[in-house]
């Protein structure tokens, strides 16, 4: 009567099983980290006497947030961290021409069904749509976690969040997402386990359920989860190259509660400043002026995002009063959208297309906001000075709602358009 | 430890906390520059050493960085005591050596310039020299982190139970 949570901490700390609540020991099957967190972590590790990794193929380090450097400071950063992988002799290395890492990851075949894997940032959770559980963790975690193999966690509970029917012309995962958080709170669910369920989420493809699990931080979740199917398994193959074996929640295990979402009557959803809970319809919102449009991040980056912006917005113009940027997550998704056409398409209606990083999400890198400005983003987090400014307004959606709000400078209803 | 309260209210995120564009900075000390300047951008002016920080609900939510407590213990803080904390927060915290500690009601028993004074072994808080709250008991386990005084002091005495 266990979730998956359940089974894969205890299969990984060797127990039969792991009751809520109880702090296990378990085996990391693999580690990652970011440059702005990797180097604090490698720091943690010679603090606690240990020189070397616990297995060079299961560790890699990732510059994504920052790509490329833009000053001294975050180039030195960059430097220390390309100098510790060789040091380290780590198995693989992600420099500035790589993407996000929640992108990389999986193109890599670093994520497979029924493992345990923790990321030096809270967005790791986006790996569980492989039917793995995957945690974000601090560097003094991740130092133990890299100097040890192993690492305590409190088994969690789980919430089921039980979407079923179609998602209508334009709603995307994005929406069932924002209107979970609704739901739940931004605390709603800390210290659980998410598990997606349902007809919506099986119809979903891979890069919609990474969208789910990646945003179940913003609900306090330690992991989001959907079951491992067929298209998982197509995704993965040529990819993973060592063996796995899918685990699934048993029929009768038990959840603290129950979250439903119905797909079929979804309307977009949009999440307004300076809250991710703070959702509502698009209809509410419509109409309010924006500034600036981000398409990308670990959680919207993917092929099938810039592809329904680009539905929208060929042979279009973007609004005068606004600038679009466009990031892919990676340089396969970019590849891939640009074969397609979808590229040309975005640069004609007149965005902007930026190398694969983090990009805007995190207010680091580039497409800074000054005081008063206003932007829709499709990016996962609209905490007052996110994005830039303190003074500055984020509000969160598909990148259909952000496609078409790019075309009339408002924020728009993309099933209008 | 002993110091004056600063309040602040439910849902203090990492980025408020530190913001992202110092994520770049290793230097602890350098970090601790910027505490709370995402909403307090006086923070750092007016904190002493051995101050508390108090919050409200979800206290820490967003990111994993652990330069939002590596900033807080190097402006000085020598404790967060809220009446909740986001999971992340609350384990970069514990691992650092710097308590998080839950307690119910807090943000509306304490308020900023208040003195507060800690005593982790008997689970007490107490305000002004005269008020006593409880704290929710810190779990067994990450009280061993927080006396060895974080997880690296930890792992150093502790490698062979690992």
């Amino acid at each position: 009567m266990s979730t998956i949570a359940q089974k894969i901490l205890a299969k990984h700390a060797g127990l039969e099983e792991a009751i809520p609540g109880e702090i296990v020991k378990a085996d990391i099957d693999f580690a990652f980290m970011p440059a702005l967190t990797a180097a604090l972590a490698f720091h943690a590790m010679y603090d606690m006497d240990i020189k070397k990794v616990f297995d060079p193929k299961k560790v890699t380090i990732l510059l994504d947030h920052i790509a490329p450097a833009t000053n001294i400071t975050n180039a030195t950063l960059h430097k220390e961290c390309r100098e510790i992988a060789k040091e380290q002799n780590l198995e693989t290395f992600y420099d500035i021409n790589s993407g996000v890492c929640h992108q990389i990851i999986p193109e890599n075949g670093h994520v497979y069904p029924g493992m345990l894997m923790v990321g030096a940032d809270s967005h790791t959770c986006t790996h569980g749509a492989f039917g793995a559980f995957t945690t974000g963790i601090g560097s003094t975690d991740m130092g133990a976690a890299i100097g040890t193999g192993k690492l305590w966690f409190k088994v969690p509970e789980t919430i089921k969040i039980q979407a079923e029917g179609s998602l209508s012309r334009r709603v995307m995962s994005k929406d069932v997402i924002l209107n979970a958080a609704k739901q739940l709170g931004a605390d709603g669910a800390t210290y659980c386990a998410l598990e997606f369920r349902g007809s919506t989420i099986s119809e979903m493809s891979i890069g919609a359920r990474m969208t789910l699990c990646n945003m179940a931080i913003e609900v306090g979740g330690k992991a989001g989860i959907c079951m491992p199917d067929q298209k998982t398994f197509k995704f993965l193959e040529g990819r993973v190259k060592n063996e796995y074996t899918p685990v699934y929640s048993d029929k009768d295990a038990v959840y603290k509660k129950t979250v439903e979402i119905d797909g079929m009557h979804l309307e977009p959803q949009v999440a307004c400043p300076h809250a991710v809970d703070n959702v509502k319809p698009v209809t509410d919102v419509a109409g309010t002026k924006i500034n600036q449009v981000f398409i990308g991040s670990c959680t919207n980056g993917r092929l099938e995002d810039l592809q329904v912006a680009a539905d929208i917005l060929e042979g279009e113009k973007i609004s005068k009063d606004v600038r679009v940027i466009t990031t892919p997550a990676s340089p396969e998704v970019y590849k891939a959208a640009n074969k397609a056409g979808i590229i040309t398409a975005l640069m004609d209606a007149g965005a902007v297309l930026c190398n694969p990083s983090c990009s805007v999400c995190f207010g680091g890198n580039h497409g800074i906001l000054a005081p008063g400005e206003v932007s829709l983003s499709t990016s996962n987090r609209n905490f007052r000075g996110r994005q830039g400014s303190t003074e500055a307004f984020v509000y969160l959606s598909s990148p259909a709602t952000a496609a078409a709000s790019a075309l009339y400078g408002v924020i728009t209803d993309p099933r209008e358009v | 430890m002993k110091g004056k309260a600063w309040k602040y209210g439910d849902d203090i995120n990492t980025d408020f906390i530190l913001p992202g564009i110092y994520l770049e900075l290793t230097d602890p000390k350098e970090i601790g520059k910027h505490a709370m300047e995402g909403i307090d951008p006086s923070f750092v002016g007016k904190v002493q050493p051995g101050d508390v920080i108090i919050g409200g609900r979800n206290f820490g939510l967003g990111s994993s960085r652990e330069q939002a407590p590596i900033a807080l213990k190097y402006s000085g803080v020598s404790a967060v005591i809220a009446e909740s904390f986001a999971r992340i927060f609350y384990r970069n915290a514990a691992n650092l050596g710097l308590p998080a500690l839950e307690c119910p009601n807090v943000s509306k028993e304490i308020k900023t310039g208040d003195t507060v004074e800690v005593d982790i072994e008997a689970g007490k808080i107490i305000v002004n020299g005269e008020k006593e709250l409880e704290f929710v008991p810190v779990p067994p386990f990450m009280m061993e982190i927080l006396e060895a005084g974080g997880l690296r002091e930890y792992i150093k005495q502790n490698r062979a139970k690992w």
